[in-house]
């Protein structure tokens, strides 16, 4: 078996596809897998972990499968990836379910407080929060290459992160208060948001994920 | 801060092929659905909505594989909706790269399915549909209609679209059956009911003749997002000229 570029890591939560789509557009020559296999999860160059639905379901499933360990080693060795509640599950305690995350972080998924989601304007926000909303970068980073401030990236959750270390996040977006919207640390970055559905500034972080030297 | 408004073009499908026609009449084929889906994506479209108008089972399969072209080229949401019945049905969907399904007829017939595929893929994926209907045969305002506006149910759209919410939905779709075809705007104060009823967001849908229309569904009606077919298929507009009006009038469109 080859060495994959990307590892896709499945967990059995969602469709996957998307990710490994979006991928293959921009990096049509290298080699690309969704995998539940941990020993090629273990040898891939990069990993990619996504994660859709409920967090206490992900992380089941997650556990189901054996994968926490690779996911985990990951973190520590080669560049990481996390989209969605695969941003989530890296930090230590999610309201949702009131489960514990993976824990490679300090910090806590919080619900959107109901009682806070009203704009300037006074009228109601949704939740979930749902649809393109600008991300504004707070660190200076490879992966935000030829990505201009304020970009619109496509939101779709009802949780966000927040870490312990605000200086993890790479990322804010205001809805109606600034939440973290991305993390970076080392060899990890992770989002909030889903590239794979962010037209031209979603495959532009996923090429500079694949370019990526940390 | 907070959202852009979204607009999210609709596009008919019948046996495979996207198509255009007049209340469903004349339907003509439209062209490739992945060179159409393309043209409204270039032009800035926010999310693209496919509804499977098939009208027998038999070519029901023939979306998967639209769907699976579409979602290898175009990145932006997709929301696929019709004849979905089952929690296999919104599976088999998922799978084929939507994001999104709708579910209309089934909510009314079958309420578990939206509980079940929720539960099972997450709220974020699970949008119904609901066509509503002025009735003043009723204690209240709005009926749901099922069956593409046929059949009343009795029940009322605006407790409907809490129940549908409290089971699961992560979106609604609201269709006003007067409204649609008819080119003289969204029903905003169906939607206003609605809107101000639930906590998820809603899109508009039906009547849409103009581009003013667009930002009254938004600021009268209070969608967070406006789905829109004919403007769009005829060339009466592009989406990124709605845009342009839409953030000409004060909202933030991306």
């Amino acid at each position: 078996m080859s060495r994959l570029q990307v590892a896709i890591v499945d967990y059995g939560m969602g469709n996957l596809r998307s990710v490994a789509n979006a991928f293959k557009a921009v990096a049509p020559s290298i080699s690309i897998a969704v995998t539940s296999d941990a020993e090629q999860i273990a040898q891939a160059e990069r990993v990619v972990f996504p994660g859709q639905g409920a967090m206490p379901d992900c992380i089941r499933e997650l556990d189901a499968r054996h994968l926490r360990q690779s996911v985990l080693d990951a973190t520590q060795q080669k560049p990481f990836f996390g989209i969605c509640i695969g941003l989530q599950m890296l930090f230590e305690h999610s309201e949702e379910g009131d489960v514990p995350g993976l824990g490679v972080y300090p910090g806590e998924v919080k619900r959107f407080p109901h009682e806070r989601m009203v704009d300037v304007h006074g009228a109601k926000l949704k939740v979930p929060h749902m649809g393109w909303s600008q991300v504004h970068q707070t660190q200076v980073h490879a992966m935000w290459a030829e990505i201009p401030d304020q970009a619109r990236f496509y939101y779709v959750h009802s949780y966000y992160v927040v870490p312990d270390d605000a200086s993890l996040t790479a990322a804010t977006t205001a809805y109606p208060f600034d939440f973290t919207g991305a993390i970076a640390r080392d060899n990890v970055f992770a989002v909030q948001f889903h590239p794979e559905k962010s037209a031209n500034a979603g495959l532009q972080l996923l090429r500079n994920f694949v370019n990526w030297k940390p | 801060m907070g959202c852009a408004k979204r607009i999210i073009p609709c596009l008919d499908v019948t046996d495979g092929r996207v198509v255009k026609g007049i209340n469903f009449l004349e339907l003509r084929d439209a062209g490739d659905p992945v060179e159409i889906a393309q043209r409204y994506n270039d032009q800035g479209a926010d999310e693209l909505t496919f509804l499977d108008i098939t009208a027998t089972s038999d070519n029901r399969d023939l979306i998967l594989h639209i769907i699976e072209r579409v979602a290898e080229q175009i990145f932006i949401p997709l929301t696929v909706g019709g004849g979905v019945r089952k929690v296999e049905d919104v599976r088999r969907l998922l799978n084929a790269g939507a994001d999104k399904v709708s579910i209309n007829t089934t909510a009314v017939l079958n309420p578990q399915v939206v509980e079940d595929a929720a539960g099972r893929f997450g709220s974020q994926c699970i949008v119904v549909a609901i066509d509503a209907k002025k009735v003043d045969n009723q204690p209240f305002e709005w009926e749901v209609f099922t069956h593409g506006g046929r059949n009343p149910t009795g029940l009322d759209a605006v407790k409907w679209a809490q129940k549908m919410v409290s089971l699961g939905a992560g979106e609604l779709l609201v269709t006003s059956m007067d409204r649609d075809g008819t080119k003289i705007g969204f029903n905003n104060p169906l939607n206003k009911a609605i809107s101000d009823a639930v906590d998820v967001p809603l899109i508009a849908s039906g009547g849409v003749g103009n581009l003013q229309h667009l930002v009254d569904g938004v600021t009268i009606g209070g969608a967070d997002a406006v789905l829109a077919a004919s403007i769009f298929h005829y060339g009466e507009f592009t989406v990124q000229q709605a845009k342009d009006y839409m953030r000409e009038h004060g909202l933030e469109m991306r």
